[in-house]
């Protein structure tokens, strides 16, 4: 195969690691969005451990971006 | 126009060229941009702490609310021991938050979204982190990598999985912030093109999910440069209170 083929489809690749990301935003904001329900009064403390959550959980989606990154420009 | 998205993290040079011993020190766009965004942190504090009064103005409100804010978040999550620490983490958390707020503005440049200058911090941090915390405990610091109640077969494991997550600690830290402005003034981008390309007839589609990714990457701008200090906070906690 081309090794520019093959980098384009191992950036692609790269993209996969979105899902991950996505499962894990949707597990923070839900489970907190549950806990909020049953026991609202706990929860306006509990919201920078949420927002604390949200941006670690994201970031592992955008260590995806770093490794399409190097492979699209670094090789 | 650029119609690259990344065009738009591009660093020039502004004025001279100045080499010192083979160093490239020359003023760039992206130190004129630090460079505002301290002009702008300092015009803030200073109308803020300019006339103190008792009922306070806007600008003292907003400044002691910034205070406030650090300082609660100091005290909950790395204790009273880390209050000699406060200047350190308010000067690091609003000059974050300055540069990504600065680069939010249409036609600047970000800052934080090149890898170099988050590393710098996190390197920063880092390396401060650790020499502090062998200077309050000694060798007894090395207690971080080995955590109580593991059973004694596990324990090389444990060991070398704590010394890998204490090693990628400033790789973690700089790349969160620096993907996450780089990501997304890049789809902000991207979706500036659609509205071009699609012309009056659809663009207003793409326009308006621009409007809302900005509103989004506004919060973003201020979430990132939460995180980056509430971590700071969390190392500096490991350093400073032992729990192992």
């Amino acid at each position: 195969m081309e090794l520019e083929a093959a980098k384009m489809i191992g950036a692609g690749l790269a993209a996969i690691a979105l899902a991950g990301a996505g499962v894990g935003i949707g597990l923070i904001f839900g489970n907190y969005l549950s806990g909020a329900m049953r026991n609202p009064s706990a929860a306006q403390k509990q919201f920078p451990n949420l927002l604390l959550g949200f941006a670690l959980a994201e970031a592992t989606g955008l260590f995806g971006l770093v490794v399409a990154l190097i492979i699209l420009f670094a090789f | 126009m650029a119609t690259n998205p990344m065009h738009q993290f591009n660093v020039y040079k502004i004025g001279p060229e100045i080499k010192i011993n083979g160093i490239d020190l020359s003023f760039t766009n992206a130190s004129l941009f630090m460079l505002i965004s301290g002009i702008f942190i300092s015009l803030f504090l200073l109308l803020g702490t300019k006339d103190r009064k008792i009922v306070p103005g806007k600008f003292q409100l907003m400044s002691e609310m910034l205070y406030n804010f650090i300082s609660k978040m100091i005290s909950d999550t790395a204790g009273k021991k880390a209050k000699p620490y406060f200047s350190f983490i308010f000067s690091l958390f609003i000059f974050v938050l300055f540069c990504n707020m600065v680069g939010m503005l249409p036609y600047s440049f970000t800052v934080t979204s090149h890898i170099i200058v988050t590393l710098a911090f996190a390197m920063f941090i880092f390396i401060g982190v650790t020499i502090l915390g062998f200077v309050i405990h000694g060798f007894k610091y090395l207690k971080i990598f080995v955590p109580s109640g593991v059973p004694m077969v596990l324990l090389p494991i444990i060991m070398i999985i704590e010394i890998i997550s204490y090693l990628s600690r400033p790789v973690s830290l700089s790349v969160r912030l620096f993907a996450n402005m780089m990501a997304g003034h890049t789809m902000l981008k991207v979706f500036g093109g659609f509205v071009i390309s699609l012309g009056l007839v659809a663009g207003w589609l793409p326009l308006t999910f621009s409007v809302a990714l900005t509103g989004l990457e506004i919060l973003v701008a201020f979430l990132q440069a939460y995180v980056f200090a509430i971590l700071t906070c969390i190392y500096l906690n490991d350093a400073l209170n032992l729990h192992h």
